[in-house]
């Protein structure tokens, strides 16, 4: 066990039900003062310093690089290539599952993409390894390149991480064709990168063939498996700590090239090494987010009622893997309408493998969906909200299920009330703000499925009456470290600093995967989960115990309260935990709990987080310049297990909407393949300045089956709907439907606006 | 080339010879002397990860050369808290939730207590706002980023008024 | 970042000694030359370590009224020098508008001037780029330059000057204050600056070893202090570079400009001054009619460079805003958004 592993405890708690308080983060102080310690932040004896050499041609291959010139620089100790690479137990291009995905980890001289990884300078310092990485000056034998969506495209039957590429319901084409009125616009989304602020590091120390890894990851157990498959060796012989990730958003999922380097490394020179990716290195070879194009027809009666739902998307994926965007499966859920069908088409270029991004598929899908429902609402006459309100999706469109819950319209009503959206004039090009500026109001619904992962947990209850609980579950900013305790402690009837609450490290159960806004319902589920097994282990000793006041309880059923067992139809009947193990004479006593989807549940129901997002934009009539002055969300995502945690992911995912709708987006040069902007001054992502004014409403919802905890999901929802709410804002704003993201300002320069249709 | 350098560090003198001038402060305090708090985002100024404070001012770590800082008094995030008490800035990050991930956060906090060292805008969200826009939040903390930084500098000067009183 | 000699002088004869070795620099506060040396874009055998050295970090008003600044000023601290903010308004805003809190506590006054531009094709060392590597051909031209120039260019060079406090300097009439083996000498800043031409490796009037030890505002140009700003259009709200942007001071007397100062920056090599819609105001009644002419007076030698026509329709309307501005008054406070767009404005600047 690691000492990083268990936090210290910070100041006391109230007792009682600890589900449902805004507690400040139990990892707060650790942050604050900088101890709170990232992978790149560990230090150990004898560390080397691994850099990367990376491609600059995106196909074609590698025909010399200058090692002697790298070798030769003052402390550098070892420059690996193809050529003396340790081997791998399994091929990095083999599929071995689903999940893995093919790296780049200098298994031969071939270029795939510009930025691949081509070589590893290892240095006693790290300014000699970066120095020595630049001296190998690559040549090439380069083939031509492609990085637009202009190329041959083929169907996509499979999806994101597995889904279906097509769905229909109902006749598309006959119900479109016969419908009063016609919507059918495109919209082009671009390459988005992660950019976590912590770039992607391992620090990697090999103790014979063991392995010791200091290294961000949102899936600790995969990431072992991934390992232990490579480099053939037992997934016990590795161990993983990733207490603190410094950001994550899909691209520390799975394991990544440059850390599968990074471990070859420390082989190849037989000492610790430190490898850390520049931000220049994280446009390339862990993840992005596909560029987009996505048609949307929709077919309505003169009422304004959808009789008709087409939407498809052409994306790209690399010429070596298989990851597309899902853009079109939002449109399953959104919006009711009997004929529905969603399509996809894949592009092979030559990129590095597209990945999850924060609300792979939503995001880009919705940001289409939300924008041709704009177009849809103004074309029929209505007011946006009360068209989307006309084709309130009462059940799922795609499927007929039900959904689970579904508190969608309240969160309309409040975001509404909230935002005040009945003072909104229809006619776009209407509004000013005191100086002159165009102001708009858009809004967009938001959505985002309730996934369940599989977890393990374990709990203990000691002789002194104090818990522990253990979870390898992953803190990248949403909060882990705080929400999983509060249920952990909830689970063992103590309160949070009677609980030991140990995460961050693969030596503990399997949490899954941190991803899919998924892991508070998957791992406090199984939190939950082995506090009542612990505690029934417990009440097992208790009401068979003739010593104890609970004997014979059994049948009126016992309760755990504020560390006491206590009958359940008098409560002033009970006894201390410690009591009991120490009649017992046992030490402690364990308890496991597990989760997974409850496959019955999911078979009757379609589950969704909802949401509604309202923006107000301002923008210079004369110099197009825009900005996002308001964003109103409501949401609800089921049980809230810490609000304050809560509402700061829909501050991050409405943010994070922003930046699509406005500011993000790789700009390809088109003859070389190589990202022009691959950092943070030009890829722009919003600075402070961009925010001024952010709200998170939370709608209380009670869903009794998607987990034992009620809990959806709230990581990722708050990027859907915001899209389209700034888009829609900026065309009422202006009367300019740009239909290319990120808007910019050259987009609004261009002369009169076209109220009807302007497209871009 | 004397490449031999004495920077006061978190108030503590240290005579620090170097081997190489391709040192940055940034690479200093985190390879060399382990003082792994500033964090590197971007190593190009584009980020604020790194925010330390020269001589009572915030700059980017990753922007300066060691060697150059011959003689400058450094403080890092390790340097703010008075043992166990939190610095004012940090406790308001704490309370407002200015951060999720933390990796920005030790940069965010040096950047505050700088601003606010500046008394050029803590009166006005906006003016922390356009303050704060060299520090770069992923997660997307700025609402709490801005109110800790007007609450810790409203704090800090109702106490310099009392101290003065 | 390649290997380097350190060298720390003890005076400013001493720097330009060690500076006159071929292929030295010298190190201001690194900010725009660090980052240059991390990406492989320069590689300087020597660096000459100007920061320790005395006499240069002052503001000073001369006996005859002109104020000189010295050239290791931090762009911070001249900009919150309240007189200095007082008496040149514009150039505090533009100084408060470019970069960063932190980039601005550190950068320099002479590092300012001898920033380099921000074309990706110049700092990718894949690319070819004739400042760079003279004689290598310029990858902007024909690749990604929605950014780039559309004025001042040149076939071997379309890249910006990515200075906001250069285009207030230049506006205002800045005298530049050399020095080198030779000794001393000053040079109007809109000479300072080269067009590339067929060597846009050249950037300065800089000689081998010279170095800038001040920048002079002359008495004059405080005569504008009542009517100047600046404004800065971006693609994000702060701490982004311009796309376009303009420097305007004014004097108006009795319903008339008597004279007019104009810079653009973001739209040429080099911050731009527009002499000829400086002379097409002078006269006229400030009003829209007046700043639009001086637009298309600014912008007529224009043509895009690539993907970027919409610069110069984009140039026009900053000129036409910022003249604007400046007519309505300097305000009381700078902005809390220094030469924003959302900064408050003044009545009737908006053209509906």
């Amino acid at each position: 066990m690691s000492d990083i592993a268990s936090l210290p405890t910070g100041s006391r708690q109230r007792q009682g039900s600890n589900i449902g308080q805004p507690m400040t983060r139990r990892d707060g102080i650790l942050k604050v003062t900088g101890s709170a310690t990232y992978a790149a932040d560990n230090n150990p004896e004898g560390l080397m310093h691994a850099v990367l050499a990376t491609a600059t041609i995106a196909r074609g291959k590698v025909t010399r690089l200058d090692v002697e010139a790298a070798r030769a620089h003052p402390g550098v100790v070892e420059v690996m290539t193809p050529e003396n690479r340790p081997p791998l137990a399994t091929d990095p291009d083999e599929k071995t599952n689903p999940f893995a995905f093919r790296l780049d980890a200098l298994q031969n001289d071939g270029v795939r993409y510009a930025g691949q990884p081509i070589a590893v300078v290892v240095a006693k310092t790290l300014e000699a390894a970066v120095e020595g990485a630049a001296l190998l000056r690559p040549s090439y034998e380069t083939e031509a390149a492609r990085v637009d969506l202009e190329g041959e495209s083929f169907v996509a039957e499979i999806v994101g991480p597995g889904a279906p590429g097509r769905a229909a319901s109902g006749d598309f084409d006959a119900a479109f064709a016969s419908a009063a009125k016609h919507i059918e616009a495109t919209y082009d989304t671009p390459p988005q990168y992660h950019n976590a602020m912590e770039p992607h590091s391992i620090v990697v120390r090999w103790e014979g063939d063991s392995l010791s890894i200091d290294m961000p990851t949102q899936g600790l157990a995969m990431a072992v498996g991934r390992t232990a498959e490579l480099f053939g060796i037992s997934p016990e012989k590795i161990h993983i700590r990733s207490p603190f990730l410094g950001g994550g958003f899909g691209s520390k999922g799975l394991a990544a090239g440059p850390q599968v380097l990074g471990i070859l490394a420390a082989k190849l020179v037989g000492a610790p090494v430190k490898l850390v990716l520049t931000r220049q290195q994280m446009y390339g070879p862990v993840g992005h987010r596909g560029q987009t194009r996505q048609t949307v027809k929709l077919g309505m009666g003169e009422d304004g009622r959808l009789a008709a739902i087409e939407h498809h998307t052409l994306t790209s994926t690399s010429r070596f893997d298989d990851f597309l965007e899902p853009a079109s499966n939002v449109t399953h859920s959104l919006y009711a309408a009997p004929a529905i069908r969603t399509t996809h088409a894949g592009s092979r270029i030559d990129i590095g493998t597209p990945m999850f991004m924060r609300a792979p598929g939503e995001a880009p899908g919705s940001a289409a969906l939300e924008s041709a429902i704009d177009e849809a609402a103004f074309a029929a006459g209505m007011d946006p909200l009360d068209f989307r309100l006309l084709n309130y999706a009462e059940v799922e469109p795609i499927s007929g299920k039900p959904f689970s819950s579904k508190a969608l319209r309240e969160c309309y009503e409040r975001g509404a009330a909230r935002f005040g959206w009945s003072k909104r004039p229809q006619a776009p090009r209407s509004m000013r703000d005191g100086e002159g500026r165009l102001l708009g109001w858009g809004v967009g619904t938001a959505t985002f499925p309730a996934i369940m992962f599989q977890a393990e947990a374990r709990a203990v209850i000691r002789a002194d009456g104090s818990g522990l609980m253990e979870i390898g579950a992953h803190d990248m900013g949403q909060g882990a470290w705080t929400a999983l305790h509060q249920i952990a402690a909830d689970g063992l009837g103590l309160s949070m600093d009677e609980v030991e609450f140990r995460s961050g490290s693969s030596d503990l159960p399997n949490a899954g995967i941190a991803g899919g806004s998924g892991h508070t319902a998957t791992a406090g589920t199984a939190l939950h989960g082995a506090g009542e097994d612990v505690i029934a282990r417990l009440t097992e000793l208790a009401v068979n115990d003739e010593a104890s006041p609970l004997y014979g309880a059994g049948n009126v059923g016992v309760v755990a309260r504020n560390g006491r067992l206590v009958r359940q139809d008098d409560e002033s009947r009970g006894e201390p935990y410690a009591a009991i193990l120490k009649r017992a004479g046992l030490a402690e006593i364990e308890g496991r709990g597990q989760s997974a989807a409850d496959p019955a549940a999911q078979e009757r129901y379609a589950m969704d987080a909802h949401g509604a997002v309202f923006a107000e934009v301002a923008v210079d009539p004369n110099l197009g310049q825009i900005r996002v002055t308001r964003l109103v969300g409501a949401f609800a995502a089921g049980r809230v297990i810490n609000p304050r945690m809560v509402e700061s992911q829909y501050y991050g995912g409405m943010i994070w909407g922003l930046s699509f709708a406005l500011h993000e987006e790789a700009v390809h040069d088109k003859r070389t393949g190589r990202i022009m902007n691959a950092n943070l001054a030009e890829y722009r992502v919003p600075v402070n300045a961009d925010v001024p004014s952010l709200e998170a409403i939370l709608v209380h919802e009670d869903d009794p089956h998607v987990n034992a905890l009620g809990v959806k999901g709230v990581g990722e929802i708050g990027i859907t709907g915001t899209v389209g709410a700034i888009a829609n804002a900026i065309w009422h704003a202006t009367g300019v439907r740009v239909r290319r993201f990120p808007i910019g300002l050259a987009d609004l320069l261009g002369g009169t606006p076209d109220v009807s249709d302007k497209g871009v | 080339m004397n490449l031999s350098l004495t920077l006061t560090i978190n108030g503590e003198r240290r005579e620090i010879v170097l081997d190489d001038p391709r040192v940055t402060l940034l690479d200093l305090l985190r390879e060399r002397l382990h003082l792994t708090g500033a964090k590197k985002g971007c190593d190009r100024g584009q980020c604020g990860a790194c925010t330390i404070l020269v001589d009572g001012e915030r700059i980017n770590s990753c922007l300066a050369l060691a060697i150059s800082y011959d003689g400058a008094a450094i403080t890092t995030i390790e340097g703010l808290a008075e043992g166990d008490k939190l610095h004012p800035v940090q406790q308001a990050f704490i309370e407002h939730d200015g951060f999720q991930c933390g990796f920005c956060t030790p940069g965010q906090i040096m950047s505050a207590v700088g601003l606010i060292a500046e008394g050029q805008a803590c009166d006005d969200p906006e003016r922390v706002r356009e303050a704060m826009s060299g520090n770069i939040c992923r997660c997307g903390a700025y609402k709490g980023i801005t109110e800790a930084v007007i609450d810790a500098s409203g704090k800090l000067s109702a106490g310099k008024e009392r101290d003065a009183a | 970042m390649n290997l380097f000699e350190y060298v720390r002088p003890a005076s400013v004869a001493e720097a330009i000694a060690a500076a006159g070795e071929p292929n030295s620099a010298y190190l201001g506060a690194g900010t725009n030359l660090l980052d240059l040396m991390k990406g492989g874009a320069l590689t300087p055998a020597r660096l000459v370590d100007l920061t320790h050295l005395p006499d240069l970090g002052s503001i000073e008003t001369l006996p005859d009224g002109s104020t000189r600044i010295g050239a290791l000023v931090k762009n911070a601290a001249l900009a919150h020098d309240t007189d200095f903010a007082k008496r040149f308004p514009v150039v505090a805003e533009a100084l408060l508008s470019g970069a960063s809190a932190q980039l601005r506590n550190a950068a320099t006054v002479g590092g300012n001037l001898m920033q380099r531009t921000r074309c990706p094709y110049f700092t990718d060392t894949a690319s070819a780029c004739n400042k760079r590597q003279p004689g290598s051909g310029c990858d902007a031209i024909g690749g990604e330059n929605r950014s780039h120039a559309v004025l001042g260019w040149s076939e071997n060079c379309i890249a910006v000057h990515p200075s906001d406090f250069c285009v207030a300097l230049t506006a205002l009439g800045a005298i530049v204050e050399i020095e080198g083996t030779t000794g001393r000498r000053e040079v109007p800043i809109t000479e300072f600056f080269l067009l590339p031409g067929d060597t846009p490796e050249k950037e300065t009037v800089l000689e081998a070893g010279e170095m800038i030890v001040a920048v002079r505002l002359p008495a004059e140009a405080a005569k504008l202090a009542a009517n100047q700003r600046y404004l800065k259009v971006r693609e994000r709200t702060s701490y982004a570079f311009a796309l376009a942007s303009a420097a305007a001071a004014l004097t108006i007397e009795n319903g008339a400009i008597t004279e007019a100062r104009l810079a653009l920056g973001g739209v040429a090599p080099k911050p731009w001054r527009a002499s000829e819609a400086e002379a097409a105001l002078v006269g006229k009644a400030p009003g829209k009619e007046a700043f639009a002419a001086a637009a298309e007076a600014a912008f007529a030698e224009a043509k895009p460079s690539g993907d970027n026509a919409y610069k110069i329709e984009l140039g026009k309307r900053v000129v036409a805003r910022v003249l604007a501005m400046a007519a309505a008054g300097t305000p009381e406070r700078m902005p809390a958004l220094p030469a924003s767009a959302f900064a408050p404005l003044p009545e009737g600047v908006v053209n509906v």
